[in-house]
């Protein structure tokens, strides 16, 4: 075993491009179920934005073409769920499966002339002066344009739900959706917004696993992260900042285990790859033991009687 | 003073299988209080709804101010001046008040700013309010201050209030009474709808009655007496329920030292109940919504269980006891909230008669339903109640709430329960049901029951009960008897305004 292997400065630069894909997806899906809708299609929407961002950068040769393809697949993967659910009256538990299910099945179909091909890349910013300075240099300074624009999507989350106006209808909507269609607010148009902000999202979210982090295309790359940001905005209960302190959490120890397996340290590997889980899971349901509450109107199927 | 302010003419809207308004026509004149009369389904709502924009008429005009007004949505509604307080109210209990005021504005002014109005607003019409405050934390009548300066920062030509008393105590409901004739004075008109004929008496110039979704009359209600309207309404003659001699037994029900948690986020604590109700006795229980009477009714039913000898049925211990372990001793309950809670919305009405009648009316052996018996159950309670519907294997979520509320009433006075809980027995039932089951409770009192009923009416309180009580922020006032107790007394034993007349003391003070 060999601990002074892991250098921690790269160990934190390495944690936030973990963390970034399911910040992306959790901070997406937190505005989603703000709105009162519950999609559980996060999972399909980051591997079709995987796919179609990576299909896209390779054709075009431009990796940021390919950024907002992945977004346009995801969104345009939402608008089926959209459809079920705010017209068609469709259960969100059942359509938000089935969208999953429907996307995995989707991205490998698309896939099948992807295996092996590497992306353009999408090279990190370097500042001349800050980039190079030791330590907080390869941390704060040295990373790819997506990864800041997860944390400023974060903040502007935060304060476009706290301070403005289109924030509090989005809320008003997921708190209760027959008050606010009776003080003449459209709960349907808010929705479909807010479910293809989430596709979007997730989106970016999967081509940030397929042309940055990994970079190339498998099926099934995305390997569970939906599922995590899901769980993810519950147990940060629907807060911003909470999300990012869980995403990057979650980076962390994943990213610390995968040093500790390759120190050789004398714990199971197991027990290794289950400690992300656990931990961050602990730490978020010890902080959501607040008084802090789902959006009330969450998963209730709206419909404009009358 | 001048002029007509609102003309409708003709408005008529069905919806499948119901014509909820047919040609109903009346004016509103500026600066006049207009009532809006009619039992529950007269086309009430359904036409205010039209009013604010949120129904589209099939047929018929409204004229504003001498020009055509439809609004397509409230936002037009809004914008021309009319402003409107829901029944239930439509405010969001995770925001707070000045968030739940902005929802409601057009063009909403900086939080910070809000908040000075509200206060400023709030100081000037009695109703103080702190705009800070997370509106689930607020009692009902601070709810609807909420809903009122809501409309009032808009500045309405007409404000529609649907029902607004029910929730209030009678202090609350005199201050609201001023706050209206203060709006008045300033030219304000408002559209009074409520059941309340006294009320309409004393506030309202002019009243439209419907019925059936018609217009069926007009009335100066200061110079028509109540009982005139009331059969305008119903459209038939009032029977008012009898009681019979007055005997009381045995002491069949005592609560001594009840303190109970909510369940839920927004409950409230009981603390420290005492009271008892003989046989043959009935117990009316006011108080204000959401002051302690969900709660009470789950201790007393079963649905939440307490010490041992915190509640006793004819001396025997059953605060322990779940809600089949107390129906077997006799002790039935009848909650408030019909679909969900008194009944299962989705399953037949044969069903839900056996869900509180299996233990009672022994519909099971060995395990297995004796559907022929509670077929029969069910349409025993259907025909004694005179619940209105095509049969027993209709879905409990299809009746009308009058009707359902008369099927959940009567499953548990026909199972001959020994203590009976009520909550709401007539709540949206219209007057000649309601009448008819205040009626079989008493009738059930005079059969040697003990039955608790908590209302909101105080009207029917004061009609059934032997003794009155009230129950204030989980407390229970002294117990008296009803005979003779004036709607003051009964006011401050709810716990007065809840702190209301404070601001004509700070008018003027900036808060």
């Amino acid at each position: 075993m060999d601990l002074s292997a892991i250098n921690p400065v790269l160990l934190i630069a390495s944690l936030m491009v973990a963390a970034t894909p399911l910040l992306l997806a959790a901070v997406g899906e937190l505005v989603v179920e703000r709105a009162g809708v519950l999609n559980l299609g996060v999972e399909g929407m980051m591997i079709v934005g995987a796919i179609g961002g990576f299909a896209v950068s390779v054709e075009s040769g431009s990796p940021y073409l390919g950024l907002v393809a992945a977004m346009a697949a995801g969104a345009g993967l939402s608008l089926l769920f959209a459809f079920l659910t705010q017209f068609a009256l469709a259960n969100q538990v059942a359509s938000g499966l089935a969208l999953t299910l429907f996307g995995l099945g989707l991205s490998a179909l698309m896939g099948q002339g992807y295996v092996g091909i590497k992306p353009p890349a999408l090279g990190n910013i370097h500042i001349p002066v800050l980039s190079d300075l030791p330590v907080i240099g390869p941390i704060l300074f040295g990373h790819d344009p997506v990864l800041y624009i997860g944390i400023a999507l974060v903040a502007a989350v935060w304060a476009v739900l706290k301070y403005s106006r289109i924030g509090l209808v989005l809320r008003a909507v997921g708190e209760n959706h027959e008050a606010a269609h009776a003080l003449g607010y459209n709960v349907i148009r808010v929705r479909v917004l807010a479910i293809m902000f989430g596709g979007a999202c997730a989106g970016l979210g999967g081509a940030y696993i397929s042309l940055i982090r990994v970079p190339q295309w498998t099926e099934g790359m995305t390997a569970g992260i939906g599922w995590i940001a899901l769980a993810l905005v519950v147990f940060a209960s629907w807060k911003p900042w909470r999300v990012l302190l869980g995403a990057y959490l979650f980076g962390g120890i994943n990213v610390l285990q995968l040093n500790l397996q390759a120190a050789g340290i004398a714990i199971p590997v197991e027990y290794l790859a289950m400690s992300p889980y656990i931990i961050t899971i602990l730490v978020l349901v010890i902080m959501s033991a607040d008084k802090s509450r789902a959006p009330a109107s969450l998963g209730r199927i709206f419909h404009a009687s009358q | 003073m001048t002029g007509t302010l609102l003309s409708i003419s003709g408005l008529t809207k069905a919806y499948p299988g119901v014509v909820a308004n047919d040609t109903v026509s009346f004016d509103i004149q500026e600066g006049e209080v207009h009532a809006l009369l009619g039992e529950n389904g007269a086309g009430k709502s359904t036409l205010v709804k039209m009013i604010y924009g949120l129904v589209k008429p099939d047929s018929g005009t409204m004229t504003w101010r001498g020009e055509a007004f439809a609004p397509p949505e409230p936002k037009a509604a809004r914008a021309s001046g009319v402003a409107m307080v829901f029944q239930h109210f439509s405010l969001f209990d995770a925001l707070n008040v000045a968030e739940n005021v902005a929802l409601g504005m057009e063009d909403p002014p900086k939080m910070r700013d809000l908040a000075r109005q509200i206060r400023r607003v709030s100081e000037a019409y009695g109703l103080p309010l702190d705009p800070n405050r997370t509106v689930g934390d607020l009692s009902a009548g601070e709810r609807q201050r909420v809903e009122i300066i809501r409309c009032l920062l808009q500045d309405p030509k007409l404000l529609i209030m649907d029902e607004p008393t029910s929730v209030l105590t009678p202090q609350e409901v005199e201050i609201l009474f001023k706050t209206l004739n203060k709006l008045k004075s300033e030219g304000t008109s408002i559209l009074y709808i409520s059941h309340k004929l006294e009320e309409i008496r004393t506030l309202c110039d002019h009243a439209t009655i419907l019925r059936l979704g018609k217009n069926v009359g007009e009335c100066v209600p200061a110079e028509t007496s109540a009982r005139d309207m009331a059969e305008l309404m119903v459209g038939d003659t009032l029977q008012t329920p009898t009681r019979s001699t007055e005997k009381t037994g045995d002491v069949m029900l005592d609560v001594s030292g009840l303190s109970l948690q909510p369940t839920s986020p927004f409950g409230t604590t009981l603390k420290n109940i005492h009271f008892t109700v003989r046989a043959g006795e009935i117990l009316g229980l006011g108080g204000v919504a959401g002051n302690g009477q969900d709660e009470l009714l789950a201790a007393l039913s079963g649905e939440s269980t307490t010490w041992p000898d915190a509640v006793k049925v004819k001396g025997r211990d059953v605060g322990h006891l779940g809600p089949n372990a107390r129906r077997e001793l006799g002790i039935l309950a009848a909650p408030e909230e019909r679909l969900g809670h008194a009944a299962a919305p989705d399953m037949s009405l044969v069903e839900n008669a056996l869900l509180t009648g299996l233990i009672r009316k022994n519909l099971t052996s060995n395990g297995f339903v004796d559907w022929a018996g509670t077929t029969a159950f069910a349409d025993e309670v259907i025909k004694e109640f005179d619940v209105r519907t095509p049969g027993s294997d209709r879905a409990a979520r299809s009746l009308s709430g009058g009707n359902l509320q008369k099927f959940v009433i009567g499953r548990e006075v026909l199972q001959s329960p020994e203590v009976l809980v009520v909550n709401q027995p007539t709540w949206g039932v219209d007057a000649a049901a309601a009448a008819s089951i205040r009626q079989s409770l008493l009738d059930l009192a005079a059969g040697g029951a003990a039955i608790v009923c908590i209302s909101q009416d105080l009207d029917e309180l004061m009609e059934i009960s032997d003794r009155f009580g009230a129950l204030n922020e989980g407390r229970m006032s002294d117990i008296r008897p009803a005979a003779g107790l004036s709607i003051d007394e009964i006011g401050l034993m709810m716990g007065g305004a809840h702190g209301m007349e404070v601001a004509h003391i700070n008018e003027g003070a900036d808060a």
